[in-house]
């Protein structure tokens, strides 16, 4: 790939000048409220911001502001290369520093979205923060070159240092900073040749590890305000139901206790000088409520409800080609499955939690949030007040996976409460309990899988109908397209980034929205995690009744798709397909596209005769185009892989009286060390796009080792999670 | 008043006997290292050292701890950061969002105390901390690369 051009519009020169001219400076490392902050800034010997992306300090600090937010995946440190990269600045001196989206809605959202999922945060970014980068270097050349009067094109730089290359003059970025800032940008900028990157592609260390092993980073339950109190809340279990009635006369009197109160129409909150004290009032409160009309709501009426979608008559259309129904007439064997994915928890390991502070002409939240501008909203909305008088200060979160992002109901009602304790900030944090039960939820879905294979084996057409709950439905219907959820479809879809891996004749797959009242969200892989179970699993089902190896019937119907076959092609030959195994062991194979990225693993596993699962290794591959980052791309792919065989193995919501049943990791559990596979990856960037990296693999660790727990038992699991079935031998 | 031992100082705390010592340590000595995640004694994230022994501080009531009894949280584990365990982690980059990181590290340390050179099957058996963003397999890794860093150390 060739060096970019681009150009800079004149919106953002504007921007630029404009703000520049202002001396506008952040100075802002630690979620200080901005009282505190602007004092701090008049002190400190004055950092400049040569443009929004970039701040200098005298001493050739250089701090990269990143709109994402950090929430274990490494994006804060992969954002900072991207910037690094362009800006040629020495690595050793970066430090990072979130802007606010209070700032960004000051200055005409000049970082662009704060939203970080979908893996979006460095693939939504790349282009306009490394043209940002370049944009500042440029500034600091011209002014290195002005400052010495010799023309721009003599001087050349390296790691934060301009040399003027006829004389062998030098500075460094700090101190051609402010005279930088005074430069009118570039109107074009040129970005790397990717084969002349230094720190993108290279596994540099994270940024952020050093205070995440002695206790000094600070989560957002970590927080501490002066007069700051602490409140522990309880919703209505029932989802929809609202609060009844509430006696706070014993808890008012218990210690610490300076408030009961409600919190909008569904829950009731206990405020005391610690959070131990609020919790334990609160426990001891009496409280009712008033159910509402899913009282009687249950796993089984939900799946009676689902049940009926798998066959109705009606159903949106994700993906077509030729005739499917009519292939599969005339095929000469027919197969058929039902699978079903359960509810599932983010469980990130911080509980939900924000801190607020109100009165009635400003509004400031701290909160771990994976969208400071929805964060901000969440803000303004709550407190009655414009999103000019509110600001969100965002905090590293102690794990996202979907949960921090499109929904803000831990800010919203932290809001709720400091409304009714003006000037006192307030930090509300949930127990583990009403993070259980007051999620939103991997959506619920089943799936009937029927295909058709000919004489010789092949397979002629197949009909996937999903049936179940739309995210987008009950998140952001404007996101639908006439009414239809295309997300449902990831990893099935035609082309794009979520295209299935295979070109079937004739094809079928259909969704049968049936949306019941328990919250769906985004969840780590979202809707590929149960599709990639669903096809993955089916495609070994087939290949199976054609008297075929998975392998070879796959590669058959990928041709079309080079890249999903070459990782498919990486983890079979690493893993050793087609060898023998070590006794007892057993193989299977799993292949997606899933957020751009193509991905494959083949997990190995033993199953002995009392039915106890082993995963030994996985092998898996990656190609998410540009790699930005090798090292942290292989915490990933092992972290999305504890993610989705936690899943497989122990995750699963279930429903009964409007609630869900599960309260903690005791009916919730997850996987523990004891239970990690060996992990090899594969890392194998083919250039050209950027594909996400923090969930594509999640899709393919549970149908790799559910096609290999079939090789090793002749058990087709349909049914999830792992811990409710049978695995002895058939 | 209760009189307790915390990283090595002797310290003062008023507040209900019935308090667990994680919200003793978080909320009356501003230790924030030490974390909730399920306050039910599962998870591990708010593994602490009394007498050298991990303990989940979640479950232990302050009525049942005396002065004598010497605690260490993350923020006493060493004085510079450089425990074996937290140069390994550094070396590995091992936390991703990092909050179960101290726990997991104090889980760890009390494992090298009684076996100095753990097996797998040894750091199976007592790092039973939950990481939901799954560092488990550069947490076996780090464990044995401290073991490295510690002989080196002594040579
Ligand atoms: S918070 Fe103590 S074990 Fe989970
Ligand atoms: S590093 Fe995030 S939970 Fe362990």
């Amino acid at each position: 790939m060739k060096k970019e051009r681009v150009n800079i519009s004149r919106r953002e020169f504007l921007i630029n000048t404009t703000t520049v001219g202002a001396g506008f400076t952040l100075g802002l490392y630690l979620p200080l409220s901005s009282s505190v902050a602007r004092a701090a800034e008049q002190t400190t010997s004055a950092p400049t911001e040569v443009n929004a992306w970039v701040v200098i300090e005298p001493d050739d600090t250089v701090i990269i502001r990143i709109a994402r937010s950090e929430m274990g995946q490494g994006t804060l440190t992969g954002l900072a290369q991207l910037v690094a990269e362009e800006l040629e600045c020495d690595w050793s001196r970066v430090k990072t520093e979130y802007p606010t989206p209070g700032q960004s809605l000051a200055r005409d959202r000049i970082w662009g979205s704060f939203a970080t999922g979908g893996s979006q945060g460095i693939r939504g970014s790349h282009q306009y923060v490394r043209k940002g980068a370049a944009v500042a270097r440029e500034m600091l050349i011209e002014a290195a070159a002005e400052s010495w009067g010799v023309p721009k094109g003599e001087c050349s730089v390296s790691a934060s240092v301009i040399t003027h290359k006829p004389t062998g003059r030098t500075t460094t970025y700090g101190k051609v900073a402010a005279a930088a800032a005074e430069m009118i940008p570039p109107f074009e900028v040129e970005l790397k040749d990717p084969k002349d990157w230094k720190i993108i592609g290279k596994p540099v260390k994270r940024l952020d590890t050093v205070d995440k092993l002695n206790g000094k980073q600070v989560f957002g339950t970590d927080l501490q305000l002066p007069g700051m109190l602490n409140a522990a809340i309880k919703a209505c279990p029932v989802f929809g139901g609202k609060l009844a009635t509430f006696d706070a006369a014993k808890a008012r009197k218990m210690p610490g206790v300076r408030a009961v109160v409600s919190v909008e129409d569904n829950a009731v909150a206990v405020v005391a000088d610690t959070w131990w004290q609020a919790k334990t009032a609160l426990d001891a409160l009496p409280v009712t409520w008033n159910k509402g009309p899913n009282a009687k709501l249950s796993s089984a009426s939900i799946a009676k409800m689902l049940d009926e979608g798998l066959t109705a008559k009606k159903a949106f259309v994700g993906n077509k080609a030729g005739e499917a129904k009519k292939a599969l007439k005339g095929a000469v064997k027919m197969v058929e499955a039902t699978y079903a994915y359960p509810y599932q928890n983010h469980a990130t390991m911080e509980p939900m939690n924000a801190t607020a502070l109100w009165s009635k002409d400003r509004c400031e939240v701290w909160c771990p949030t994976q969208n400071g501008e929805a964060a901000l909203d969440a803000t303004a909305k709550a407190a009655g007040l414009p999103a000019s008088k509110c600001e969100v200060y965002k905090i590293h979160l102690g794990g996202g996976f979907g949960r921090r992002g499109a929904f803000h109901d831990f800010v919203t009602q932290a809001v709720a409460i400091a409304k009714q304790m003006p000037g006192t900030p307030i930090k509300l944090l949930w127990t583990r309990e009403e993070d259980m039960q007051h999620g939103h939820y991997h959506p619920i879905t089943k799936a009937r899988m029927v295909g058709g294979l000919d004489d010789k084996g092949d397979l002629v057409g197949l009909h996937m109908r999903i049936s179940g709950q739309s995210i987008l439905a009950a998140v952001n219907p404007k996101w639908m397209q006439n009414g239809v959820d295309m997300f449902t479809f990831q990893g099935l879809l035609p082309d794009g980034d979520h295209a299935i891996s295979y070109t079937v004749p004739n094809l079928l797959v259909e969704h049968a929205m049936r949306n019941p009242p328990v919250p769906p969200g985004f969840w780590r892989g979202v809707n590929i995690n149960q599709n990639a179970v669903y096809m993955e699993s089916f495609m070994d089902e087939l290949a199976h009744a054609a008297g075929k190896d998975p392998l070879e019937f796959r590669r058959k119907l990928m041709t079309k798709h080079p890249k999903s076959l070459a990782v498919l092609n990486a983890v079979a030959e690493k893993a050793g397909w087609g060898k023998p195994a070590a006794k007892g062991v057993h193989r299977g194979l799993a292949v997606c596209k899933a957020f751009a990225s193509h991905v494959a693993a083949c997990a190995e596993v033993s199953v002995d005769d009392s039915g106890t699962l082993k995963i030994h290794r996985i092998v898996a591959a990656t190609d998410p185009g540009h790699a930005v980052n090798p090292q942290q791309i292989e915490a990933q792919v092992e972290g999305s892989f504890v993610f989705g065989l936690s899943a497989l193995l122990y995750g699963e919501c279930t429903i009964k009286g409007g609630s869900v049943e599960q309260q903690n990791f005791h009916n919730y559990p997850s996987m523990l060390i004891s239970e990690m596979p060996k992990v090899d990856v594969i890392v194998m960037p083919s250039g050209g796009f950027w594909g996400g990296i923090g969930e594509p693999t999640i899709a393919v660790a549970a149908p790799a080792v559910l096609n290999a727990i079939f090789a090793a038992t002749g058990k087709r699991i349909r049914e999830f999670p792992l811990k409710n079935a049978d695995l002895r031998s058939a | 008043m209760a009189k307790l031992n915390i990283n090595g100082k002797s310290v003062d705390v008023d507040v209900d006997a019935s308090t667990p010592l994680l919200w003793v340590l978080r909320e009356q000595l501003g230790l924030t290292g030490t974390k909730y995640s399920c306050g039910i004694g599962i998870c591990g994230s708010c593994t602490v050292h009394i007498d050298g022994k991990a303990v989940r501080s979640c479950i232990i009531p302050l009525s049942s701890l005396s002065a004598k009894q010497q605690i260490t949280t993350i923020e006493g584990l060493s004085t510079d950061g450089r425990h074996p365990l937290q140069q390994a982690w550094q070396e590995l980059d091992v936390p991703q969002c990092g909050y179960c990181q101290p726990g997991m590290i104090m889980s760890a340390a009390a494992l090298l105390k009684d076996k100095p050179n753990p097996s797998d099957a040894d750091i199976d058996a007592s790092v039973t901390n939950i990481c939901r963003c799954g560092t488990y397999n550069r947490v076996r890794r780090g464990i044995h690369l401290a073991v490295d860093i510690s002989k080196r150390g002594r040579s």
